[in-house]
């Protein structure tokens, strides 16, 4: 009984998320794969820990707020990025908006098409709607437009890593010549695990794929629930 | 301490933005473009949120562990539309890849071009 108060209690919570990521962490180090994504790895072993444990999901959920609640603070951080990058936005303004508004729209009206010909229900219609950005302020949409955060959440982590390991063979597949397009479609399509696949080219990569990261990531937050009601007017979901 | 206040005052900008106007917006992204134009403007000085904001975004990742385990809360929802999940992602992920980069090479070529004759 008094194990399971141990168990239970936010400090033991808080330890293992800690040491889940921190494990996580070292084993990519080693390892040295973008397959063994450390956000990956910690909710595998936490996982693990609380069936082992018999830790209740929900008691999990209410000890892990306080680490949750700094996805907000962080998003409000991405201004500062967003700030230095502003010079080359300007530069090239016109594709750049241009370019993420088209992958913005396209991204949430094909998907939100795919999952209702399949007969998703709607909470999943709209969790997986706000999927190409990177998590936190893919959560927000979602849950802004009534879907599940948690599933939208783990959509955007698993399709962040495939469209980072892949992303360069679909654009030279598709004929994505421009190194700078390639670099900008690289952060619309898989945000911040894109970015980080284009920061070990070069800098500058990284630095593009920011770009496309932020400037999707604030269409989607924006035009999302207008392009849901705009679809709803054909549909029921 | 400075730090904080600016970024958790943005944020709870954003939250009153939120509140008051009935927008469709999460107030997070709201807290991010004040950020953003104080910063341009010159209300805040780079230097007095750099090293939190530094800290927040590089440890962003971090930040979502915790609603990737929620994910077991649903596993029935997942489990019922597992195929229109994996499959509407996988085409949507393609589909947004091909789009962006396409627009974005085709507007940048025409720039290109406009600027070879405006100088001829």
């Amino acid at each position: 009984m008094c194990m399971d108060a141990i168990l239970n209690s936010e400090i033991f919570i808080l330890t293992l998320t800690f040491l889940a990521y921190f494990t996580a962490q070292n084993i990519q180090q080693k390892a040295k794969s973008i397959l063994l994504n450390p956000v990956l790895i910690a909710i595998i072993l936490i996982i693990v820990v609380l069936i082992v444990f018999k830790i209740d999901f929900t008691a999990y959920h209410e000890g892990s707020r306080m680490i949750e609640f700094l996805l907000k603070p962080a998003i409000v951080a991405l201004g500062v990025p967003l700030y230095q990058q502003l010079g080359k936005i300007k530069k090239q303004a016109i594709p750049i908006i241009v370019s993420q508004l088209v992958g913005c729209v396209a991204g949430i009206v094909s998907v939100v098409l795919i999952a209702k010909a399949l007969g998703a229900p709607k909470e999943v219609i709209f969790s997986l709607a706000p999927k190409s950005v990177t998590t936190p302020i893919a959560m927000e949409v979602s849950k802004t437009l009534g879907g599940i955060p948690p599933l939208t959440a783990s959509v955007v982590i698993l399709f962040g890593i495939l469209g980072s390991i892949f992303g360069y063979e679909i654009m030279k597949l598709t004929r994505i010549k421009s190194s700078i397009s390639q670099g900008i479609s690289m952060g619309t399509a898989a945000h911040v695990l894109g970015a980080s696949k284009s920061m070990q080219i070069s800098g500058n990569f990284g630095a593009l794929s920011s770009i496309g990261l932020i400037v999707n990531g604030i269409l989607t937050a924006i035009l999302a629930p207008y392009i849901i009601d705009f679809l709803g007017l054909w549909m029921t979901f | 301490m400075r730090q904080v206040v600016i970024i958790l005052g943005c944020l709870l900008f954003g939250e009153a933005v939120v509140h008051l106007t009935g927008i469709k917006m999460p107030s997070s992204i709201i807290g991010m473009l004040l950020l953003t134009l104080s910063l341009k403007i010159g209300w805040i000085k780079l230097e007095w949120v750099n090293e939190l904001s530094t800290f927040l975004t590089k440890n962003m990742a971090f930040f979502f562990v915790p609603p990737g385990v929620a994910i077991m809360l649903y596993m029935d929802l997942i489990k019922s539309s597992f195929w229109p999940i994996i499959i509407a992602s996988t085409l949507g992920t393609l589909i947004v890849f091909a789009c962006t980069g396409w627009t974005h090479q085709l507007f940048m070529r025409h720039k290109n071009t406009f600027k070879k004759n405006k100088n001829s």
